[in-house]
């Protein structure tokens, strides 16, 4: 049954077309939340008791790091599908998540390091959380060489998906590194079920930045997998024509 | 309003540098990834297109040299 629904969503040109209908609403959502989200972050939340105002880094912080997790294990997923099923647009999409994880994961370190400096005193530490989240960048970093290494996609596919799929181990091991390590950084603030261990109007303009964020890596996926899939059917008919009738309208 | 005037907002309680490293970096960052993705996408196009305009070229070529080629033979 699930088959037969996904079965027109593997075929390259409907999916080209599917991304390009969902990207602009995407980009949409994510310029609004964003916009409400950083304002209030900047403006409105109140500074910690203990932190002051670099509790402001935290509405930064901790969206780019959870994202940076979270497109790790898209792309995870993605290149299992596509070692196990073959699915090209499988491979596609893990090639397009990979840079944009690496970007969050970086953005997570520098902001991390920002605010270590002021709260702990210093800027690097070789602890669990930091080094995990550190090798997070390089797996990516691997991932897109092994994208780019071959001219045959499908190969390249299949190398940086292998690499994807081991370096799953490295998730669990960040996300629990706080509670199986002594480190200096601070436990789950948001993720404790039921009973969040901070107050509402730190958490909403939180929850408004993580849901812009969100909106906004989905918007670059879909871009970036659209380059994707025209780069491997360059060779398709609905490819030429696509290309062929953008030229005509941009000479117009 | 948690500041009362604009140096304050921009000292940030004294985390000033911190706080607006934090910010500017992740804008820098996140702008350089879709400036870089929307070019990637306008040049795979343009690739595309041009590798068409030179498949297109190559063909006229061939066939007016076959029809050259003809034309030879029957004089």
């Amino acid at each position: 049954m699930m088959w037969k629904w996904l079965h027109p969503y593997a075929n390259p040109k409907t999916s080209y077309h599917f991304a390009g209908k969902i990207l602009p609403w995407c980009t949409r959502l994510a310029v609004i939340f964003l916009t409400i989200g950083v304002t209030w972050a900047l403006l409105f939340a109140p500074a910690d008791y203990q932190q002051g105002d670099t509790f402001r880094i935290f509405y930064l912080h901790v969206p780019a790091a959870m994202l940076s997790m979270g497109i790790y294990l898209g792309m995870a997923i993605a290149a299992l599908s596509s070692l196990v099923w073959q699915l090209k647009l499988a491979d596609a999409s893990a090639a397009a998540m990979a840079p944009i994880g690496a970007a969050f994961t970086f953005i997570a370190l520098v902001t991390g390091a920002a605010w270590g400096k002021p709260m702990w005193g210093t800027w690097w530490i070789w602890d669990a959380r930091l080094t995990s989240e550190l090798i997070l960048l390089f797996l990516y970093l691997g991932v897109i060489a092994l994208h780019n290494a071959f001219e045959d996609k499908s190969l390249a596919g299949k190398a940086a998906g292998i690499l994807a799929l081991v370096g799953v181990i490295n998730l669990p091991i960040i996300k629990y590194s706080v509670e199986w390590w002594n480190t200096l950084h601070q436990g789950a603030t948001v993720s404790k079920l039921g009973q969040p261990s901070m107050s509402a109007d730190m958490f909403w303009p939180f929850l408004v930045c993580f849901i812009g964020f969100a909106c906004f890596v989905t918007a670059l996926i879909c871009l970036r997998f659209r380059t994707e899939v025209l780069n491997r059917n360059s060779m398709r008919p609905w490819v030429r024509e696509l290309v062929a009738n953008e030229g005509k309208t941009h000479a117009v | 309003m948690q500041f009362d005037s604009i140096s304050a907002f921009l000292a940030m309680g004294g985390y000033g540098f911190y706080v607006w490293l934090s910010y500017g970096v992740s804008i820098l960052v996140l702008a350089l990834l879709v400036l870089s993705s929307l070019s990637n996408h306008k040049k795979t196009k343009q690739h595309i297109a041009q590798r068409q305009k030179r498949e297109i070229k190559l063909r006229q070529a061939a066939e007016l040299q076959k029809a050259q080629a003809s034309a030879d033979t029957r004089l």
